[in-house]
């Protein structure tokens, strides 16, 4: 029951803050405290999973549409139990650091907000297909909401950009679904982990499913849609996009397209590794040369992600376990860097970088904190990134020395366009009107701290994730170890 | 003896925590306290740990494991530290020079607005510094590399107002990743082929590893290593460093972070020296980088650039040691260094600390009678980098110089010949041009420094003019007794007898004649032209104008690109012409929707006689 | 001297040509009404002649359907004509174009 629990709990709080009075303080507390809850059940059972599991825990099952072989079912493994996490700490988070950002039609936002919540948490511990299906879709329409009525300028085509894409995405994957619920006559996911797909249909299948994915993490050249989606989405918005729906993708692959289709997979292993280096290179070369501080993380986001496909794909225990961790560390750091345009702009109200400078002096306790966070990004040791970061350089090494050589380009690459927009925005004199910039209010301290804290935390102690994950991580990368290349 | 090594960087650690935190509302006196008291303990904890050691047979080591940190597969990694000879070494270097210049700064910094910010960088670098020398495995070493890398940028940015000091941390950061990346990939390689990143370990496998692939492992490390001891090729980063704070400089710039380059190699020296090639290869790049930085010191202007080019090449130096197959050459000069260079820099700062900044040598002058001890100070450091006996840099540089003799290196000996004598001339010029006689400004009041300041120079000044002793044969050669049993039999000891007076002589003739040289050019002060030859030395040889045509200029190039062409037309173009084609299709297709209703019946009439024609004759 | 039932069938042809001209050619949408019926009608001498050829009676049951669509079709349809003529002051079928794309 904990999963529905976890699930439903956000969504039964859109509901109910739909009923209360247009008071914003209200609501934003009600919002805040709703999104807790998720928070302290995940942390629980964060704490009774055991190390070293492989299997799915916490599993829900019951008949959907007993005619289409449909069940609901939730479970929660190594891999989707991270994930959960990080989109349960992640929202209250964002609420906390962008408290006073959102300012009117303020209940039509929260309750989009916590659908959007509910509907991650379900992408995450859906173990049906079409349960899948039905989340992945239904994060779809909050999200294109709360970017096209609450964004910035180009809204309204950013929002049907991303709603567009990504759908076009989906829709391919439905048709793989539905394929693949014909032949095998389930959609069940624990019985479809056991029983191999059919070799002539795992190349078109795989695909249906990795495009979807691919435009989701996004995979060059799919990538268009995001830094549009980043650049006008509210600030919490951008957070929860960057920090969870791009790791809904990553998470399909080691989920769905990689243990169903392994054949598939390891024959399109390489080309998919390659494009994961092309996405760290030309990810990190384009941020470089932004001006708009927001499309500049936006760009950051493909090059990190570059990083998670590649450990996916090289099929080493270290590359995806890497990848893994990796998509949490960005969930956090870019979830970060984020909240911090955010606060920049709830001051300054511009995000060109030549338009900013000399933070550091005006807001010194806000810079430190950002100093944090935008080394974690950059993948210092001593904080989460590193740790990620390391092993899918080490993962991708063993298998091939000379792509793990290419991605640590991206390494330099992070650092120099890391460091070039903070030395823009924070040293330097100051050219915004001084009188712009308020000390922190304390709930984005809080937010920053927590984020700030959990890096360092992670970057320290990461045995808490990584022994709760090697396990699964080990079923996936055996899957693919073991399976034969596919004729094509 | 366990308990207490965490605690050896435990305590600057925690000086920075509580700096860092509360060192604003704590004020200044008690903030530059916690920073002082805090190496001066982790110093006390590390000599308690040397007297121990030295009780202690020579292989000795104390290992502590603190937690397991990273566990994926078959890849595990402890956080655990070694204490031996060589880490308690490094530690009493740190913390004892880290120590001198923490009180050094509480009076250079005194007044300054970021005063709490700047000792807690400090404590932090201190605590990453000996993080790396303790670390027992090469992952531990990397974390502690990595952050002083990051305290560096923090500290030459530390007065970040200035575009130019934010582009120097900036600067260095960045080159340092690129030796980084390096560094990375060569520690994958090693795991792969040793199974274990655990220094002890790695020396016990050695003989099993092929030699081909080691090879590549520790280049890729050594080219890490020259990026963080800022050796050709990556050692751009460091004259634009000096826009820190001269204690800054003083401690990371010359005394410590730098050396971790050399550090490594001692601490990897099993891998280092199973093969022939990469103790050439190191030797090689630390005489010629030692040469070429030589060279371009002769031609600045600037004192803390002149002492930064200097660092540059006492570090090639201490390579050329290492790779000429004796570690303990090496190190013992690292040591020696540490104290005349931080002594050099001090110096300087003291100068700057008097005359509000002015650090061009050709605004500086008569500066002997008003400040004596800052004069003699310089003076000594300068001699015991010239490496005059019996000054310290003598020993260090002698023993480096006969070991490439040794070992059938002699151009590359003749190098490290030349560079003592362009090392002399320089420095000479350096000492004459900022103390001589005439002053450029005979309206310039200088004063001495005060005694929070004096009294550090005074200990390294000591140190810079007697330290030598440590490394002397006449009195046993302690420091080599110290170090080479860690090092075994591939360590060079100095030479005796007869061979080691001339090789000596040699090289105290070229020093000497550097400096007849330069007195007898820059004497009063004068600085003449030397040309296009000049330009060429002062542009380093062009090689950073080299870098930013030919790396630099083409990535932003590429970069713009991507971003402008590449994302917006191509892609986008693809992605937004396919919405405008469907749109234009919408738009064509809308014609049929005339709403006439005759159209509309037209259509259906025909459409049925299509239809009912096609079942009829099918 | 019998008319032959081909005639008839030709009439039925020739009439509903005549009416489905009738509905494209003309603007008036009484007169596009008329042709309606027309053919309707039409359809029904087709479909008696038919049944007498043939001999068979469905013939003449399906003429009654079609009359009473015919008729529940013009009730409505002139109950709509008789709106738009209200709102839009015009029985020209080629000004109602609201339904334009």
């Amino acid at each position: 029951m904990i999963l529905s629990a976890i699930v439903f709990l956000p969504i039964l709080g859109a509901a109910a803050v739909m009923l209360l009075p247009r008071r914003d303080e209200l609501l934003r507390w009600a919002a805040f405290a709703t999104s807790l809850f998720p928070l302290g059940l995940l942390v629980r059972a964060f704490i009774t999973f055991p190390p070293q599991e492989a299997g799915f825990r916490f599993v829900e099952r019951s008949p959907w549409i007993p005619a289409l072989g449909v069940t609901y079912q939730l479970g929660a493994d190594g891999i989707s139990l991270l994930l959960a996490g990080l989109t349960a700490f992640l929202f209250p988070v964002a609420f906390l650091g962008t408290w006073e950002a959102v300012r009117h039609r303020v209940k039509e936002y929260l309750s989009l907000m916590l659908l959007l919540e509910g509907a991650i948490l379900g992408t995450f511990l859906a173990l049906d297909l079409v349960l899948f299906y039905v989340f992945w879709e239904a994060v779809l329409v909050p999200m294109y909401f709360i970017i096209g009525i609450w964004g910035g300028e180009r809204r309204t085509y950013a929002a049907l950009k991303f709603f567009l894409f990504t759908m076009a995405g989906s829709v391919l994957m439905l048709l793989g679904i539905v394929t693949l619920a014909l032949r095998t006559g389930t959609t069940d996911v624990l019985r479809l982990l056991q029983t191999p797909t059919p070799h002539d249909l795992q190349p078109w299948l795989f695909w249906a499913f990795t495009i979807a994915f691919a435009i989701k993490i996004p995979l060059i050249p799919l990538h268009t849609w995001l830094p549009d989606a980043h650049v006008e989405a509210p600030t919490a918005g951008s957070v929860i996009l960057a920090g969870l729906l791009l790791k809904m993708g990553a998470y399909g692959l080691v989920r769905y397209a990689i243990p169903l289709f392994p054949e598939a997979a390891r024959s399109f292993a390489p080309l998919l590794s390659a494009l994961g280096v092309a996405g760290i290179l030309y990810g990190g070369a384009v941020a470089y040369a932004q001006t708009d501080v927001k499309k500049l993380v936006a760009y950051s986001s493909v090059s990190h992600l570059g990083f998670v496909v590649l450990g996916t794909f090289v099929a080493t225990l270290q590359g995806i376990h890497g990848a893994l961790l990796q998509m949490i560390n960005h969930g956090l750091s870019t979830g970060g860097l984020f909240l911090l345009v955010g606060v920049l702009y709830e001051r300054a109200h511009t995000r060109r970088l030549d338009a900013l400078g000399g933070v550091a002096k005006e807001m010194p306790a806000f810079t430190a904190l950002s100093l944090f966070i935008v080394f974690s990004s950059a993948a210092l040791p001593g904080t989460n990134g590193f740790v990620g970061e390391f092993l899918i350089l080490l993962g991708t090494f063993r298998a091939d020395p000379g792509r793990a050589a290419l991605a640590a380009g991206g390494v330099v690459l992070s650092a120099i366009y890391l460091l070039w927009m903070v030395q823009r925005v924070y040293f330097g004199p100051v050219r915004v009107d001084p009188s712009a910039f308020r000390p922190l209010t304390w709930q984005e301290a809080v937010a920053l701290g927590a984020l700030v804290l959990v890096i360092l935390w992670i970057g320290v102690q990461p045995a808490p994730l990584l022994e709760r994950s090697e396990a699964a991580v080990a079923a996936v990368a055996a899957r693919l170890a073991a399976a034969s290349e596919v004729a094509r | 003896m366990g308990l207490v090594v965490p605690w050896i960087i435990g305590l600057p650690l925690a000086g920075w925590i509580l700096n860092g935190l509360w060192g604003g509302r704590l004020g200044h006196r008690p903030v530059g306290w916690i920073a002082c008291s805090a190496v001066l303990g982790a110093f006390i904890l590390g000599g308690w740990e040397v007297l121990a050691l030295l009780r202690a047979p020579a292989d000795a080591a104390v290992v502590v494991r603190l937690w397991e940190w990273i566990a994926s597969g078959d890849f595990r990694i402890e956080a655990a530290l070694r204490l031996d000879r060589l880490s308690a070494l490094m530690v009493l270097v740190v913390t004892g020079v880290g120590f001198l210049i923490h009180v050094y700064s509480v009076g250079y910094m005194h007044g300054e607005e970021g005063y709490s910010r700047y000792f807690a960088y400090l404590n932090l670098f201190v605590a990453s510094m000996l993080l790396l020398v303790l670390a027992n495995n090469l992952l531990v070493l990397f974390v502690g590399w990595e952050l002083v890398g990051l305290c560096s940028y923090l500290l030459i940015g530390f007065w970040f107002e200035r575009e130019e000091a934010a582009r120097a941390g900036r600067k260095a950061f960045v080159v340092n990743r690129i030796g980084d990346a390096a560094f990375v990939l060569g520690v994958c390689l090693l795991f792969v082929l040793f199974g274990t990143l655990n220094f002890e370990e790695m020396a016990r496998r050695v003989r099993a590893v092929p030699s081909g692939q080691l090879a590549m492992a520790t280049l890729l490390l050594f080219v890490g290593a020259t990026g963080k001891s800022a050796q050709l090729p990556l050692y751009v980063w460091l004259p634009d460093a000096m826009e820190g704070p001269t204690p800054v400089s003083a401690l990371i710039h010359a005394a410590t972070m730098v050396t971790a380059g050399v550090f490594l190699v001692a601490r990897l020296w099993p891998l280092f020296a199973a093969l022939d090639i990469l103790p050439n290869i190191v030797a090689a790049v630390g005489a010629i980088t030692a040469l070429f930085a030589a060279t371009v010191a002769v031609t600045q202007v600037d004192l803390k650039r002149i002492l930064a080019y200097s660092t540059i090449s006492q570090i090639g130096y201490m390579f050329l040691g290492l790779g000429a197959g004796s570690a303990t050459s090496g190190l013992f000069h690292l040591t020696t260094h540490a104290f005349f260079k931080a002594l050099l820099f001090l110096s300087a700062g003291s100068v700057m600390h008097a005359l509000s900044g002015v650090i061009d040598v050709r605004r500086l002058g008569g500066l002997g009678r008003a400040m004596p001890l800052t004069t003699a100070s310089f003076l000594v450091g300068a001699c015991a980098l010239s490496g005059i006996p019996p000054f310290a840099g003598f020993f260090s540089k002698e023993h480096i110089l006969e070991s490439a003799y040794h070992a059938g290196l002699i151009h590359l000996w003749l190098v490290g010949v030349v560079t003592a004598g362009l090392t002399a001339l320089y420095i000479t010029r350096a000492a004459i041009l900022a103390f001589g006689d005439p002053p450029a400004d005979p309206h310039a009041h200088p004063h001495e420094a005060p005694p929070v300041m004096a009294w550090p120079m005074i200990v390294l000044l000591i140190l810079s003019a007697a330290g030598g002793f440590l490394g002397a044969q006449a009195l046993g050669d302690p420091f080599h007794q110290y170090l080479a049993p860690l090092f075994e039999k591939k360590t060079v000891p100095p030479a005796r007898g007869l061979d080691g007076l001339v090789l000596g002589a040699v090289s105290v003739a070229a020093a000497a004649a550097g400096i007849v040289v330069a007195w007898a050019v820059y004497r009063g002060r004068r600085d003449p032209d030397l040309g296009a030859v000049g330009v060429f030395l002062r542009r380093q040889w062009y090689i950073e104008d080299l870098y930013r045509a030919v790396v630099v200029a083409p990535a932003e190039a590429v970069a713009r690109f991507c971003a402008g062409v590449v994302d917006l037309r191509w892609i986008d173009g693809v992605l937004n012409g396919l919405a405008a084609w469907i749109a234009r299709i919408g738009t064509g297709v809308r014609r049929w929707q005339s709403g006439y209703v005759r159209q509309y019946a037209a259509v259906f009439l025909v459409g049925t006689v299509l239809a009912v024609s096609y079942w009829l004759f099918r | 001297m019998t008319v032959p039932p081909a005639a008839y069938v030709l009439l039925s042809t020739l009439l509903f040509v005549l009416g489905a001209l009738g509905v494209l050619l003309r603007r008036t949408a009484l007169i596009v009404f008329m042709s309606i019926e027309l053919m309707l009608n039409s359809v029904n001498l087709a479909f008696l002649s038919f049944a007498r050829m043939h001999a068979d009676l469905s013939g003449q049951l399906v003429a009654f359907f079609v009359l009473v669509v015919a008729a529940v079709e013009v009730v409505v349809g002139l109950a709509i004509l008789v709106d738009i003529f209200r709102t839009r002051d015009t029985v020209d079928v080629d000004e109602v174009d609201l339904l334009r794309g």
